[in-house]
């Protein structure tokens, strides 16, 4: 009985397979049949463009013509967004953000260039330390990702899950972790608010005793075992039991303004550790990519030859890796050069001035405030895409020397 | 057979079509951007939907969104012809070339009357006689007092006529003998620094009515003690070091978790404090703390105005008459807790409801009170176009010298250098 059910269910959803089938032929066919016109009409060669066209179109609307209007509008002034009620002002917006007395102290530059060269000099700051920070940190994870440990795609899932995140939410996420009440610093006192009470326990003494008594042993044992066990037997029970307590209680911990604090230069720490937690996962996945590109026959070979891990790594794979890092390096510095997002979140450029990004800078002038220096903003971003064009091309001459081409 | 269903599908089509159409053309769409303190947003909804059961060819759609959304997008938006019907704006004078005159469609003898105080905070110039909004709440700046904390120290709390500096040196006492996270704090925004300055002299506008000499001894007085407060400990870095530019952020968390004795903000905080402090400690409104020039706050507050975009006047000025309705303004008033604009309901008085507790009618009693105190250079500044542009340099360039960024004598180049350029433009 079972089985006429079974089989009269399996020719059902065969029967449907084959209508979908059909349907899907048909579907091709009436679109077939306008692209080969088509292709007649103007040529097999040409058809590409046409398969090309809507991406055109979309990267023309969203992209090229927003960057031409910001270049119309690095050289008008005003503060309308109407192009129509905006002047034409030459070369003005870059005179005002370049008339600095010295561009390595921005405060001895009028307004709008002292906001600029300063979002500029922590930019630059930013990228020279995040970057070989990054690069350095996504290697050693791709590194370990590649071996052959136990769970390797579920830490590899979890080392790119960041990247899927929104910078607000990894923003939004740390300050939780960081803010004076917050996670980090709860834990923090908790910590020392438990040793604290661990110190004063009757139970402390004999815990000290037999760390300090495998302290020594340890560390005597060198010279002569006896003398070593002796030696700890007789010191750690005078210093466990005869020392006060209160020696080794920890200072009640004051909570640390992470991100606010600006003497500590933790802000700053804390938004390189951000950044890089946020877009570790993107560039250990390159990485891997290049690792896993590497022949396995020639770590083979060196293991036959005796060649030790470290000789392997210096001169198998980072060699053969160092087209892949050369293509990280460029993307990793012009994604520093365009940090905001979750800077601004998290320290809103702050404290003062450590963490404010020339993208901060650009925002700011065309939308925060009452005068609204569109103008000023445009010829920012002018001068910043001349920096990225930069570094873009020579990602384009990388990747060509990787491709041989 | 098959011709005539056709064609009766096509007439009940059209049909169809011609009633879709006519229904949309009667009714007209309005959108309402608005930001809140509280319940602002909420008790528009309700009363909006009073409105809307009168008038059903109206319909009142109510976008709430942050206060940021307005701060920082609503100009270009409007600049870009994307703006909403009407909106609840701070930047009273500065987003005045956009507002809808709303005099051809009201009783414009009842705005002027009950509203003379603030209908010219939303005017420019001399000339201008429009009537562009109501204000949605009066606000006075001020400060807020955890008594508890001086309760629980046994410090004597400054009473009447009592100096900034005397409150200072209470609150330092009450910090360090309760072990306060900071004694006094300030919201991140240069309004809150006008009241103060303004109590220590400062001008702010030269004999033109033109901000020429912002930074004069007032001005200073009140930038050297940012400067000692936040030195000494007594400011927490949390809040105008805290962050960069004109950034604008609120210490009103800080007071409500009991992490400073005195939080220097408005009468918009009162009813957030009474909901989120509870019965966690006491805290009053003190009589406004005085300088060498007076006792003055800052007044202010938010608008709901038309603009002038709009494609049904009519109907906006409408929307406005209703909700300015002495019952309906009554209403809104007593529930979102605001002091009264409006001149015969503030004579009158609000009755805010059992569910206000003494703490809060105090407050606002307080509040009421300190406005009748408040310098005419506070009001030529609310009421000034670009008041915005002096706010933001003062909290952008002060906090710098806060931070050591800046010196003192460069941060006040600076302002006045950042408010030149914003008269100009």
């Amino acid at each position: 009985m079972s089985s006429v059910a079974g089989s009269s269910t399996r020719s059902r959803a065969l029967s449907v397979g084959h209508a979908a089938g059909w349907a899907w032929g048909k579907l091709g066919d009436m679109l077939d049949g306008p692209f080969r016109a088509l292709q007649r009409h103007i040529g097999a060669h040409r058809m590409a463009y046409v398969f090309l066209l809507p991406n055109i179109l979309v990267f023309g609307l969203f992209s090229f013509w927003p960057m031409l209007l910001n270049f119309y509008i690095a050289f008008t002034g005003g503060q309308s967004v109407i192009l129509s009620d905006r002047p034409f002002v030459g070369l003005d917006n870059f005179r005002e953000l370049l008339n600095c007395p010295s561009y390595l102290d921005p405060k001895t530059c009028p307004v709008a260039g002292f906001s600029f060269w300063t979002g500029v000099w922590n930019t630059l700051f930013f990228a020279v330390v995040q970057v070989p920070v990054m690069i350095v940190t996504a290697l050693i994870t791709a590194l370990i990702l590649n071996r052959e440990i136990r769970a390797r795609g579920f830490w590899r899932a979890i080392y790119f899950y960041p990247v899927m995140l929104s910078p607000v939410v990894i923003a939004v996420t740390w300050d939780w972790v960081l803010k004076r009440r917050g996670i980090l610093n709860a834990l923090l006192e908790n910590v020392v608010d438990g040793w604290n009470a661990f110190a004063g326990t009757t139970l402390f003494p004999f815990f000290l005793f037999t760390v300090l008594a495998i302290a020594l042993s340890q560390l005597l044992a060198r010279f002569s075992r006896p003398l070593a066990i002796g030696a700890a037997l007789a010191i750690a029970p005078l210093v466990a039991w005869l020392v006060p307590h209160e020696v080794w209680s920890l200072p009640t911990y004051r909570p640390v303004n992470w991100l606010i604090d600006a003497r500590s230069g933790w802000p700053t720490f804390w938004v390189i550790f951000v950044y890089t937690w946020g877009h570790l996962g993107f560039y250990m996945l390159i990485l891997l990519a290049g690792l896993q590109a590497i022949p396995k026959d020639l770590y083979e070979a060196a293991e036959m030859d005796g060649t030790s891990r470290s000789r392997q790594f210096w001169r198998i794979t980072l060699p053969l890796l160092a087209p892949t890092m050369i293509v990280v390096l460029v993307l990793s510095l012009i994604r520093a050069f365009q940090v905001f997002d979750e800077v601004y979140v998290l320290t809103g450029g702050g404290p003062g001035q450590a963490t404010k990004m020339i993208v901060q800078h650009i925002y700011e002038s065309a939308f925060i405030g009452d005068a609204k220096r569109y103008g000023i903003a445009a010829a920012s971003s002018v001068l910043v895409a001349g920096v990225l064009l930069i570094l873009t091309l020579a990602q384009l001459a990388a990747t060509r020397k990787r491709a041989g081409g | 057979m098959k011709t005539s269903l056709v064609k009766t599908s096509l007439f009940a089509l059209a049909l169809a079509a011609s009633f879709g159409a006519s229904a949309s053309a009667q009714t007209v769409n309005l959108r309402y951007l608005c930001y809140a303190d509280g319940n602002e947003c909420d008790v528009s909804r309700d009363l909006l939907d009073r409105f809307e059961k009168a008038n059903p060819n109206i319909k009142v759609t109510v976008d709430k969104v942050g206060f940021a959304v307005i701060r920082e997008q609503l100009e270009t938006r409007l600049q870009g012809g994307e703006a909403p019907d009407m909106a609840r704006v701070t930047n009273l004078g500065g987003l005045n070339k956009y507002y809808l005159d709303l005099r051809p469609y009201i009783n414009a003898a009842y705005w002027e009357n009950n509203f003379a105080t603030t209908l010219p905070w939303m005017r420019v110039g001399k000339d201008d006689k429009g009537i562009y909004g109501w204000m949605t709440q009066l606000t006075v700046t001020g400060p807020f007092v955890n008594k508890t904390m001086f309760d629980q120290t046994g410090v004597k709390m400054p009473g009447a006529g009592a100096t900034w500096d005397d409150w200072a040196k209470a609150t330092a006492e009450v910090q360090k003998k309760g072990k306060v996270y900071a004694g006094m704090v300030m919201d991140r925004t240069g309004h809150r620094f006008a009241g103060v300055a303004i109590s220590y002299g400062a001008k702010y506008f030269d004999a033109n009515g033109n901000p020429s000499a912002v930074v004069d001894d007032g001005f200073k007085a009140v930038s050297e003690r940012m400067v000692q407060w936040h030195k000494d400990g007594l400011m927490p870095q949390d809040l105008w070091p805290g962050a960069s530019g004109a950034k604008w952020k609120n210490a009103g968390d800080m007071f409500i978790n009991g992490d400073v004795v005195m939080q220097i903000a408005g009468s918009w905080m009162i009813q957030k404090f009474q909901s989120d402090i509870g019965d966690k400690f006491e805290w009053i409104v003190p009589p406004q703390p005085c300088g060498p020039a007076g006792c003055s706050a800052m007044p202010g507050g938010a608008a709901m105005v038309g603009f002038k975009a709009t494609k049904h006047p009519a109907e906006v000025a409408k929307v406005m008459e209703f909700m300015v309705s002495e019952s309906v303004l009554k209403e809104y008033y007593e529930r979102t807790v605001q002091i009264p604009a409006h001149k015969g309901l503030a004579e009158k008085g609000l009755n805010y409801g059992k569910d206000v507790g003494p703490e809060t009618q105090a407050a606002l009693k307080q509040f009421t009170a300190d406005f009748a105190k408040i310098s005419p250079v506070a009001h030529q500044l609310q009421s000034y176009q670009r008041n915005v542009a002096i706010f933001n340099a003062t909290v952008n360039y002060v906090a710098q010298a806060i931070t050591g960024t800046l010196t003192l004598p460069q941060a006040y180049a600076k302002v006045q250098e950042e408010i030149d350029n914003a008269v100009k433009k």
